[in-house]
């Protein structure tokens, strides 16, 4: 109301602004595609792993790099399902490996993998309880009685399914006071004494260090789950140094690091 | 004057396209892979039908909660003066905004849980907030609360204190003004706000599963049963997800204000 001036004058900062923004905007997506260009073709492996497997893979990966020069390992580590919906829709990984044979499965059934899936290494389930176990639970059969706050995985992920097996086996029936979709957020709640027991995996209850205690359940051992690993099919002219990298694992270095955080030996 | 209607410039509206294309074309993607047909069954499931019931009652507790405590906490931070205290104040308001809602989930684990600053008084006194319902309004009402505040403060200095002014004058005591005076002029702003912290809440997630916990029933809401289902079927979780968009679209529908805001 005050005259033309004004309000021109901002429109025609705001058009500079939207101009900076788009041109910045190029710039960007424009580096990003150069960055993935010259380095996903030569020198970096995309490996998609369980979440379970972070700290043994990153500790292998170091040691590959060392003997690799040239070559970058970078992990995407989630849940075995978000993994393989994520290679189906399009992710570029050169190799997936799961924390259960099912999800890697349906990766064949895809048409996602170029190898024949290997198991790395076994994983059980364990009985975590907080620093100095304050609820006192010492069997699998304790974890069944009622005021004891139990945490588990829900029967739609694989550790949720492998509770229920083992609870079964084991004759107890469970009544758990969250169900949770991921085995970290068990462990999470373990680990902040707000549950006084959860069923989590033994490479969880190692890497957790001293925040929990493990204890054993004997029915667990034989209802252990199976890690594979294997080439995928959009690996490309990487195909080679992933198959390199999987043979490091599978090595007696490999199975070295693994035994060290918790795994068994496939 | 009378008449001038204002115009639009031509590059908002096109930037405004762009900005509905880019909300819109996630959503119409997400549609695409719903498989419509199971829609019935999916919704029918015991599990989708306690999460749906939870979600409504958790989030109008927390909508609730909101209102009662951030109308007058807004009502201090606009009327309060200018001591640096309030700047600090509005800061603390601000920060539920900014956090992850995993560590905002932290933070409440930290306070209201078994080993927690309260949390250890009230296991002490009997009362146990972790794995609970509580738990689930407690965590929706901490990231909700700065959207009701940060509306009503906005309103409350756009309105002015002209007209509590003159109430206070004619002899009105403080509460009263508040309640007869400053309460409806605020009345559209406090319904927008109500409406941003129930649509919060209902998709609040990350504190929740931080802090609650998930059990059907008792603290698996919606956003965490979408979640869990899309591990096994991922249609299942998408058909829970539009549920969810229908709920915010038609409170926010159904509750819209008729003028001003």
């Amino acid at each position: 109301m005050s005259g033309k001036g004004v309000p021109e004058m901002d429109a025609r900062r705001i058009g500079a602004a939207l101009g900076l923004v788009v041109l910045l905007g190029a710039l960007l997506t424009g580096c990003g595609k150069d960055a993935t260009d010259s380095s996903a073709a030569d020198s970096t492996l995309t490996v998609f792993a369980a979440s379970s497997l972070k700290v043994p893979f990153q500790e292998l990966a170091t040691t590959f790099e060392a003997d690799h020069p040239g070559v970058t390992v970078s992990f995407n580590f989630a849940g075995s399902t978000d993994l393989v919906s994520q290679l189906q829709e399009g992710a570029p990984a050169q190799v997936l490996a799961t924390a259960d044979i099912t999800s890697i499965q349906s990766a064949v059934d895809g048409g996602l993998l170029k190898t024949t899936p290997r198991t790395l290494a076994t994983n059980h389930l364990v009985i975590a309880v907080p620093a100095g176990n304050p609820a006192g639970i010492k069997t699998f059969a304790d974890l069944g009685k009622k005021g004891t706050r139990l945490v588990v995985c829900a029967p739609e992920v694989p550790c949720g399914r492998l509770a229920g097996q083992v609870a079964d086996a084991a004759g107890v029936t469970l009544h758990p006071v969250s169900e949770e979709a991921a085995v970290a957020d068990v462990l999470a709640k373990v680990v902040s004494g707000e549950a006084d027991a959860g069923l989590v995996y033994a490479s969880d209850a190692t890497t957790a260090g001293g925040g929990v205690e493990a204890i054993e359940i004997p029915e667990a051992v034989a209802l252990h789950n199976e890690y594979p690993i294997a080439v995928t099919a959009s690996a490309g002219k990487q195909a080679d140094t992933a198959q390199e990298f999987i043979d490091l694992v599978l090595s007696d270095q490999g199975r070295q690091v693994l035994t060290k955080a918790g795994f068994g030996q496939p | 004057m009378s008449t001038a209607r204002l115009g639009v410039p031509r590059w908002a509206v096109a930037v405004a396209v762009l900005a509905a294309a880019f909300v819109g074309v996630p959503l119409a993607a997400m549609l695409g892979r719903a498989d419509l047909g199971n829609f019935p069954a999916e919704l029918a499931s015991p599990a989708a039908r306690d999460a749906l019931w939870l979600s409504l009652r958790t989030s109008l507790s927390a909508t609730v909660l909101c209102v009662l405590l951030g109308t007058p906490l807004a009502l201090v931070l606009a009327r309060g003066g200018s001591g640096w205290w309030l700047s600090v104040l509005r800061a603390l308001v601000l920060i539920p905004l900014v956090l992850p809602p995993v560590v905002g989930g932290l933070a409440l684990l930290y306070t209201f849980g078994r080993r927690g600053l309260l949390g250890h008084y009230l296991e002490l006194a009997g009362i146990s907030v972790a794995f609970s319902t509580t738990a689930v309004v407690l965590a929706q009402t901490f990231v909700s609360l700065p959207f009701l505040v940060l509306g009503l403060d906005g309103a409350l200095r756009s309105v002015g204190e002209r007209y509590d002014a003159a109430a206070a004058t004619l002899g009105a005591r403080p509460s009263f003004v508040f309640t007869r005076v400053t309460l409806p002029l605020i009345r559209p702003a406090l319904v927008t706000g109500a409406i941003l912290a129930f649509a919060r809440s209902l998709g609040e997630f990350g504190a929740t599963l931080t802090f609650a916990g998930s059990l059907q029933g008792v603290t698996r809401t919606l956003p965490l049963e979408i979640f869990l289902r899309r591990e096994t079927d991922p249609a299942g979780a998408v058909a829970l997800s539009l549920v969810l968009v229908v709920i915010a679209a038609a409170v926010i529908a159904l509750a819209r204000p008729s003028r001003g805001w």
